[in-house]
Formats: C-alpha cells, structure tokens, sequence
C-alpha cells in the first residue's frame, strides 16, 4: 500500500499545522508573561494558572458546570420522551426523526435570533401580553441565566434524542407487553423497563449535550447579554478586547482539559464518541 | 400512555419549529415593530439593496464551497486510508477536533496565525478563514465516509486486484462509486457547517472577510429588524432545499 500514505498526507498535513500547532501554541502562551501592549513573552510562569483560582474566575467556572448540568438535565428529560415517541410511532418514522434533525441543518445563529425575536423586550411574547393586558410593563425574558439554558437545550435536543431513539429503536416491544401483562402500570414499565434500557443512549446523548454546552459561546453572549458570562466568554474576551492572551490561553487549556477528560470517560464507556 | 406521548411529541416539535415559522412569518410584516401591519416584501427589497450584505453572502458562499471541496476531497482520502489500516495519531486528532470547543479552537487559530505571520508576509482574510473551515470539517467528513465503508465488503476489493486491476484502479473503479453517497452527504455536511460559523470565523476573518453569520451577529446585537428575519428566512429555505434535493439524488 504505497498510495495510503499519500492519500494521508493531505488530511496528515492540515491537523497538524491548523490543529496540533495551534494547541501546542495555546500551551506554550499560557506558559508565559503578558507583555506591555498585549504581546507574550519571558519569563516563563505559572502565573496565569494562579489567577484561575481568584473566586471571581472559580465562580464563573462553577457557574459554566451549573448551566451545562442544567441544560443537559432539560435535554434528557425532554429528549427522552420524545424519542420514546418516535421508536414507538407505527408509522413514519423516518419523517419524525427527520423533524428533530432539521434544526440540526439550519443556522444555529438564526436559530438563536429567532428566540431573541420572541423574547425581547419589545418581542412577540411580550407585545402579545402587553396587548392582553396581562402584564403592564415587558416582563425580564430575555438577558439571563434562564435564556441561556433554552437557548442551549434548543440548540443540542437533538444531539440528545438521536442516540436514545438508536437504543430505544432496537429495544424489544415484547419487553413492554410482558411487563404490562404482569400488572405494571404504563408509567412502571417506562420508569422501570424502558428506562434502564435506554441508558446506554441516555449517557450517550448526556455527554453530546454537556460537551458543547461547557464550552458554549454564542448562546451566553447573545442570549444572556453581558450577565451570563460563562468560559468561553471569558476565553473570547481574552483574547479580543482585553488582550490577556497568556491568561486565555490558561483559561483554553483548563477547558480542554475538563472537555478531553469528560470524553475519555465516555469513550471507555463505550458511549457514542463520533469517531471509530 | 400512546396519547400521552403523541401529545407530548406534538408540544415538542412545537418547541422545535414554532420560533422558526414564527420569524418566517413576521419577514412578510410591513411594520418595523413585532405588531402586524400586512404582508409585504419590503425587508426583502432592503436586502437586494445593501450592498454590504450581498458583499457579506458572496464570501459565505465562496468560503462555503472553497472549504466544501477542499475538505471532502482531503477527508474521503484519508477515511479510505484508515479504512485500509488505522491511523492513530490522526484518529486521535480527528476525535478532539470534535470535542473541542469552538471558542478555543478560534483562538489557538488566532495565535497561531498571528505567529505564523511574524515569518511570512501574510494577514488575516479569506485565506485564513478557508484554511479554518477545512480543518474542523474533516472530522465530520471521515466520519460520514468512514460510516459508509464500514457497511462495505472488503472482498470486492481484493476480487479486482485477483483479477489483475491495480490499486489505482481498485479505489477508482470499485471503492469511490460504491462511496459517492457519503461523500455527498459529507459535501452538504461541510457546506452547512461552514456556511453557519460564527464563532471560529469571527476570530480568524480579516477586514475584507466579513461573512453573512458575521453580519446576522453584528445586526442582531444592534437590536430589532426585520431584516435580519428576512435573511434568516432566505438562509433556513436555501438549506432545507439543498437538503430535499440531496435527499432526493441521493434516491434516485
């Protein structure tokens, strides 16, 4: 096989110089001093790693694991149904699953403005009830913790209900009669039968969600205004407007660690991982 | 417990496609403000006439397609290569590039550019951001091909070399055909990706790089317009098109 190497080399030659390099930059940056005008430089330090533990960025930290738990809880309860749904439709299951996959297609940035439009201030939500007469002034939707969580959940439900539904699909329908017969209840046999079944995929699908919402930028920017700020905010703003890029860097390399350690976890597991 | 769960199912894809229809419908409103005044297409014709945008969804496509063929050809050529024999360290890269957080992939770009400019005379532009966008797709085209040859039977492969065609013609004439779906669903795959980024490409884009999710952000950040509605509705119809086409060369 003298052509697999070449057939390599290209996919080879991008991962290391636009991957690899850059991660090993990252490293290296957050091993350095922050220079008079924004630059890194000598003396090598571990400075940056210190200031992670001021409660101000240890609170953003806990308060980045608090939505991302919070955000997965909301996707497995509401995922969880729904891919019961869907293994359990008679018919047309292709198009039910099709429905919750085409979000997945569209811009997750209109996807996002999309909430903000009903939300806002002078959103549809609020215009409508202000209209009723329900409400005098515009209730707070928009701009908080809560915003943000719809936002994520909206944003990975899906990465949630795919691999519940795989599992839920290749589950025995016989399981569900036997235990019917015996007497449970509809909500026994799901609580006690298809539950654990599907746990497998629930884990699966908990980890899909928790990665990207760990790390999540767009969400908390746009939807929790400038009071939401999670990690990756912090990181971003790092490295734009307040040009501390050694402390970003620190701040990048402490968030990969948390995101590598969780997938190594799952993949052992054996959960979904993406890759062979 | 049927019932219950269609009822359930039906609130859910409420939750799921109600805020897009919603938007959709208020692009046709000829007022300014979320009250309906009548349907019109005057936010369309402000989009026809702002030159910035055209100049904005120009680049997305350009970027979209550059990226498009560049990953497909490179991540279909490696997902045939590892199919023959594992890769591991390029596995094991494929697999945190996907993990990774857009955010700080953004940024170990940025430093890393701007490193690499200190030797070459170069800047941030489209050039960059079309590197970019090569890089975090390939993920998902090995991914896609890899899935596809799985299904596949290896001895096909060694019954053309028996009979006499040799490696080249081998993956031309038996493995690429029998591949042509995946790659095109990947080829639609690295589209939609790459035309949707913000995060990644807001960091590494140069002045004359301003793409269409850039422009969304920028406007949707000033506040309300109905324009913006516009161009999400434009955006969302253009790719469940492409999707139902694809869907249906995929068919035929």
């Amino acid at each position: 096989m003298v052509m697999r190497k070449w057939f390599l080399l290209p996919a080879r030659a991008v991962m290391a110089a636009l991957f690899v390099a850059p991660m090993a930059i990252v490293a290296a940056y957050s091993l350095l001093t922050r220079g008079a005008y924004g630059g890194q430089g000598a003396p090598w330090t571990l400075e940056n790693y210190a200031r992670l533990l001021d409660p101000l960025y240890a609170g953003i930290a806990v308060k980045s694991f608090w939505i991302a738990g919070v955000s997965t809880a909301v996707c497995l309860a509401m995922g969880f149904p729904l891919a019961l749904f869907i293994a359990r439709a008679r018919s047309r299951k292709a198009l039910w699953l099709g429905l919750v996959t085409l979000p997945f297609w569209t811009s997750f940035l209109v996807r996002t403005y999309a909430w903000m439009f009903l939300l806002r201030d002078t959103g549809l939500v609020n215009t409508l009830l202000l209209g009723l007469g329900v409400i005098r002034e515009p209730l707070p939707l928009l701009y908080n913790d809560s915003a943000v969580v719809l936002g994520l959940v909206y944003g990975y439900l899906p990465f949630m209900v795919l691999p519940v539904y795989a599992v839920l699909e290749k589950m025995d329908g016989a399981l569900l009669e036997a235990a019917g017969d015996l007497g449970a209840r509809p909500w026994e046999v799901v609580w006690r039968v298809v539950l654990p079944l599907a746990k497998p995929g629930l884990a699966a699908g908990g980890v899909l969600v928790f990665i990207p919402c760990l790390g999540a930028y767009l969400t908390p920017d746009l939807m929790g205004g400038g009071k939401s700020i999670l990690i990756g905010n912090v990181i971003q703003n790092q490295f734009t407007t307040a040009r501390d890029w050694p402390f970003g860097a620190a701040l990048s390399v402490v968030l990969m660690a948390m995101v590598m350690a969780l997938a190594w976890v799952a993949r052992r597991r054996g959960g979904e991982g993406g890759l062979p | 417990m049927r019932r219950g769960l269609a009822v359930y199912a039906a609130l859910a894809y409420l939750f799921l496609h109600a805020p897009l229809l919603i938007l959709a419908a208020f692009s046709f409103n000829t007022s300014k403000y979320t009250v309906w005044e009548g349907a019109s297409l005057v936010w369309y014709r402000a989009l026809w006439e702002d030159g910035r945008l055209l100049e904005a969804a120009w680049n997305s496509v350009l970027i979209g397609c550059a990226a498009t063929v560049l990953a497909t050809a490179m991540g279909t050529l490696a997902a045939y290569a590892m199919w023959k024999r594992g890769a591991r360290w390029l596995e094991g890269a494929f697999f945190l590039s996907l993990v990774t957080p857009e955010v700080v992939m953004g940024v170990a770009l940025l430093a890393f550019y701007q490193w690499v400019f200190h030797f070459l005379d170069v800047r941030l532009g489209m050039h960059t951001v079309i590197a970019a966008h090569v890089m975090f797709s390939l993920a998902y085209v090995v991914v896609v091909v890899m899935a596809r040859l799985r299904t596949m039977d290896r001895s096909l492969e060694e019954a053309a070399l028996d009979l006499g065609a040799t490696e080249a013609e081998t993956f031309w004439r038996v493995t690429l055909p029998r591949m042509a779906p995946a790659i095109g669903t990947a080829a639609l795959l690295v589209f939609a990706i790459s035309f949707d980024d913000y995060v990644i490409t807001s960091l590494v884009a140069g002045v004359d790089s301003e793409t269409l999710p850039m422009l969304i952000y920028t406007m949707a950040r000033r506040g309300v317009s109905p324009a913006v509605n516009a161009i999400s509705t434009i955006i969302t119809v253009a790719v469940g098109v492409m999707i139902l086409m694809a869907e249906r060369w995929r068919r035929a």
